[in-house]
């Protein structure tokens, strides 16, 4: 557990975090059935204000955090985006704007570049506009994507395109490496999603067979090879085809933390999944103390907490027992071994139900709504 | 749009792109280089080098410059900083 003195600066830096993802808001003009918020979505009218969010980065920024992904849902929709982009960089904090990119006009994206934009990432979720626009429940969606694409480059900014993989696109992971290198992208994102909040009520539409995530495996590892010095490429297989569990946030508590469009401060963006954690609020304490001393991140900080098989493992400080919410998701203790590892009592049954479920016929999707309602595919 | 790998050689004059940030981490007393979605933390050397990339003074410059500095053989230098440069380069970190 921390003890370091709250006003003593060199206690602090030893433990401070180091990136924010800012959820400036829920609201989102797309509505991709694997949407990584909360299926419990948070409402406009209980938005941070601009001056919070000011006041967060200036926070943000003497705690010691170096990199900041303003995101949502569509941190566009804010029309104070400005506003809280240059109180970012105010704070010195590298700043990388998440966008859907169908709602930014060219004037727009070069103000918040004058301001001091550092990098653009921009979901592509097909490399077919059709087939695109509905997994994004959104017509027309693709078409304004290129578009914005095409203005990042002329305005001399770096551009990520990120296409998160499932079964709907996992057969085009070699066109939509083309794709991106064609659009001029410094950085292409090809991770498959995991199976977390609507992805996990959509994930027998969605997960993809062993066979074909490890196909991709080696079309990225051909790319990379190919496009070194190119552009490089960010690839992850879905948890429940891996053998040992990712380094979830590189530890719980121990670099990254996520702020809420409400306030809250989340140890990672699907914390609030975890039953019977407690959030504190932005507008109740200054983020450092929070960071420090909020139960929510001090309950699964290091790894005293870790029961067998972690306890005695090898790489518990290299995985840090993989993740709290799978865990939590599958075995209903968070503490628990993340069924994502070969050593857990609950992998066999993971594998099991990846390889049944990636054989169904796709159902309809469950698309990302405030009320949950089913979409009927076309 | 299509960018072509940078191979470094002598006369290669190195810089880092836009998007790629050295600076010092004053709460941590150390130098780092933010880009997207990383964080790379250089060691003394590195830093030095790459505070002599820019974009004007090529790689036979910069390592001659670094032997005069610690008095030591140009050739040792010079493969050393072009190890360094290419692996940069390879990671998108660094233009010409």
């Amino acid at each position: 557990m921390i003890e370091a003195g709250d006003n003593n600066s060199q206690d602090l830096c030893a433990v401070a975090p180091m990136g924010l993802l800012a959820e400036l808001t829920h609201r989102c003009p797309l509505q991709c059935p694997y949407c990584s918020n909360p299926t419990e979505l948070e409402r406009a009218s209980g938005e941070l204000s601009t001056e919070d969010w000011a006041r967060v980065f200036k926070e943000a920024g003497e705690l010691g955090i170096l990199q900041t992904h303003l995101s949502g849902g569509e941190p566009t929709v804010r029309k104070d985006l400005e506003e809280i982009l240059k109180a970012a960089v105010d704070a010195g904090i590298y700043t990388n704007l998440i966008t859907a990119g169908v709602l930014l006009s060219r004037e727009r994206l070069e103000g918040l570049a004058d301001i001091g934009l550092d990098h653009v990432q921009l979901s592509v979720q097909h490399v077919d506009a059709k087939l695109a626009d509905k997994i994004a429940g959104f017509k027309g969606g693709y078409s304004k994507k290129l578009e914005l694409a095409k203005w990042v480059k002329e305005l001399g900014l770096p551009l990520t395109v990120n296409s998160p993989m499932h079964r709907h696109n996992v057969e085009y992971l070699e066109e939509i490496i083309d794709f991106a290198v064609k659009l001029g992208a410094e950085r292409l994102e090809v991770a498959h999603i995991q199976y977390y909040g609507w992805a996990f009520e959509n994930r027998h539409t969605l997960i993809p067979t062993k066979e074909q995530v490890y196909k991709n495996a080696d079309i990225v590892d051909e790319a990379r090879e190919r496009l070194k010095g190119v552009m490089s490429i960010d690839f992850v297989v879905p948890d429940y085809y891996a053998v040992r569990p990712k380094p979830c946030m590189g530890g719980w508590g121990s670099s990254f933390m996520t702020i809420s469009p409400t306030g809250k401060v989340l140890p990672c963006h699907a914390a609030a999944s975890i039953k019977g954690l407690e959030f504190e609020n932005v507008n109740d304490r200054h983020l450092r103390d929070i960071w420090l001393h909020s139960s929510a991140f001090n309950k699964y900080r290091g790894t005293d907490y870790l029961p067998e098989p972690c306890k005695s493992c090898e790489f518990k400080e290299v995985d840090f027992g993989g993740c709290r919410c799978q865990a939590f998701m599958f075995t209903g203790e968070a503490t628990n071994t993340d069924p994502a590892c070969s050593k857990s009592s609950y992998h066999k049954e993971l594998l099991e139900i990846a390889e049944r479920e990636s054989k169904l016929e796709p159902k309809p999707f469950l698309y990302r709504k405030f009320t949950k309602q089913t979409q009927p595919a076309e | 749009m299509n960018r072509e790998r940078l191979i470094v050689e002598t006369n290669t004059t190195p810089a880092l792109p836009r998007f790629v940030k050295l600076r010092h981490d004053k709460g941590r007393d150390r130098w780092i280089m933010l880009a997207p979605e990383r964080i790379l933390t250089p060691d003394a050397i590195a830093v030095e080098v790459l505070n002599l990339c820019d974009g004007d003074k090529t790689v036979g410059e910069i390592s001659n410059q670094l032997a005069q500095t610690y008095k030591a053989p140009i050739e040792v230098i010079e493969k050393d900083v072009i190890v360094m440069l290419q692996d940069l380069a390879d990671k998108g970190y660094l233009v010409s």
